[in-house]
């Protein structure tokens, strides 16, 4: 039985000098924050304009006053439209992707309208999408389907961003390694079910943090959705200004904007977490 | 779909490969390839990096298109365009270098995927036969982990029994050593010895000498996209017809 280890003098000396270097860095990184924001901020509040921006811009009285109604339109439009099109999106962006890998000569039609649907959905703005939609179809009485703006307004959406999320899709999907797809045809799977069981599971997972991007960048263009004569968010913010000629309610709508995003940002990470936790489970 | 085969076939050859021919653009990778393997041979591809040994196992399971030749497999010419590739592969097993396993998959769905999927093997019974044969190999404890978790040994033993869950009427092992820390070659190769004893049969690409001399029944030497020489291991090793056989098997064992 040897003695219990015990450090030496010099890893003593070692663990004082590494003490000293974290106090010293944190010495600093608190002194530069404090004073980066000590001159913006004597910059801003300084400047001579500063008191009526603060009138204009971040009246506590105008937010007060304009919270509610922008929190409706914000609830009933902005977050809704985003939680029914963002399902519809992730089912049609993936539908569209594993099309264009299809190669089956019956299924060829199918690949060329990928291509197509992608290619001219990805290039039109998609606030004229928006007006196109939601002007022209309403026009057109089709029957069994809801001839409102919204309605079709929210189709502007969908058709949108799934061009661009099947283009997130594929690029996962061209992202697994040939071998993949060698193995999946060794044990003779079809090309269909190595898509499905081999392909397509281990694509999504790589994509997910790109694709939180399209999720967000899509939570702030519901407010597109103003041009069918929707009171949004963002369109009663812009409303109550006008009446009152003050620019405050934008700041409290950008403010909802920002605070929808986070929970979304943090479902992503466990998200991951969970995948790379089931992944090393198992073992005993 | 296809019904599970059973593992004994009726006699004469399981493959026959005839002149085969494979080119990339303008370089020939295999020439005049000639090939038989009957019941329970084991064939042993030898020969330098890039002498078409892997490519020839890659021919042999269609995952490559020839360029001429015939490959007959249980006396059906698979090299035929119009063969069902899916039902061949079905009957055959191959094992790659790099393991191959589905990272996001269990070792159990890894190895019941082909069963239940191309198969069509109820789950259970699929499952049932998929733990026997990991306990077999020494993995029963690694059935529900993933394979990111498990040593490289293990993992090519684990695709090991994925090939073998299909009962497959031919092996193709392709240098399935090559990735490994010299000290798991070992558990590998225990596998493909006990599978060489129970009259399994299979082609493999090695660099294995040892290995090959112990199990093959015949060994091709491989040079340029030719075989070279063929023969039975003792021969080949001990007194190679061909001057290039012996400089090749000179430079491996001395390095060896």
């Amino acid at each position: 039985m040897t003695a219990a280890w015990q450090p030496s003098e010099r890893e003593l000396e070692r663990r004082a000098v590494r003490r000293r270097l974290a106090l010293r860095s944190r010495t600093i990184a608190t002194l530069a924050v404090v004073v980066f924001l000590g001159v913006t901020l004597a910059a801003i509040l300084g400047s001579p304009g500063w008191p009526r921006v603060q009138e204009t811009f971040f009246s506590a009285e105008h937010a007060r006053a304009s919270f509610g109604e922008i929190w409706s339109g914000f609830w009933r439009y902005n977050v809704v439209i985003f939680l029914i099109a963002e399902p519809l999106i992730l089912v049609l962006g993936l539908a569209l992707a594993v099309a264009r890998q299809a190669r089956s000569p019956w299924l060829t039609p199918v690949r060329g309208l990928a291509v197509v649907y992608t290619d001219l959905f990805r290039g039109v703005p998609t606030l004229l999408l928006v007006m196109l939609f939601g002007f022209g179809m309403p026009a057109l009485q089709l029957q069994g389907v809801p001839n409102s703006g919204l309605f079709w307004a929210i189709v502007a959406l969908v058709v949108s961003y799934a061009a661009y999320v099947a283009e997130v899709f594929r690029a996962g999907i061209e992202s697994i390694h040939p071998s993949q797809t060698s193995s999946a045809d060794a044990l003779g799977l079809s090309r269909g079910q190595a898509m499905r069981y081999v392909v397509v599971p281990q694509a999504v997972r790589r994509v997910i943090p790109p694709l939180l991007n399209d999720f967000v960048s899509l939570q702030k263009d519901t407010a597109l959705v103003f041009v069918v004569g929707v009171l949004d968010g963002v369109w009663a913010a812009q409303d109550y200004g006008n009446y009152n000629f003050n620019y405050t309610p934008l700041v409290v709508v950008a403010l909802f904007f920002v605070v929808l995003t986070i929970p979304l940002a943090r479902l992503t990470d466990w998200l991951q977490r969970r995948m790379a936790e089931r992944e090393r489970a198992g073992l005993r | 779909m296809t019904a599970l085969p059973e593992n004994t076939q009726a006699g004469g050859p399981i493959l026959e490969v005839a002149n085969l021919r494979k080119t990339y653009g303008d370089k020939v990778v295999l020439a005049d390839i000639d090939l038989t393997v009957s019941p329970s041979d084991v064939i042993c591809l030898i020969g330098a990096s890039g002498s078409g040994k892997s490519t020839l196992l890659r021919c042999l399971n269609l995952l490559e298109e020839i360029d001429d030749g015939v490959v007959v497999f249980q006396g059906e010419e698979v090299s035929d365009p119009r063969c069902d590739r899916r039902a061949v592969r079905g009957r055959m097993g191959m094992v790659f270098q790099s393991f191959n396993l589905f990272p996001h998959l269990t070792v159990l769905d890894n190895v019941t995927l082909a069963p239940r999927k191309v198969h069509g093997v109820p789950r259970r019974e699929a499952e049932e036969r998929a733990r026997e044969l990991l306990s077999r190999f020494g993995l029963a404890d690694k059935a529900d982990a993933h394979p990111d978790r498990l040593s490289g040994g293990q993992q090519q033993r684990v695709a090991l029994v994925r090939a073998l869950a299909t009962r497959p009427a031919l092996l193709l092992l392709d240098e399935i050593t090559a990735a490994l820390d010299p000290e798991l070659v070992g558990e590998v190769l225990g596998i493909v010895r006990d599978l060489a004893a129970e009259g399994t049969t299979m082609v493999l690409a090695t660099h294995e000498m040892a290995f090959a001399r112990e199990v093959a029944t015949s060994v091709c030497f491989l040079e340029d996209g030719r075989i070279l020489e063929s023969g039975p291991p003792a021969q080949i090793f001990s007194a190679p017809r061909e001057e290039r056989t012996r400089q090749f098997l000179r430079r491996v064992l001395s390095a060896g």
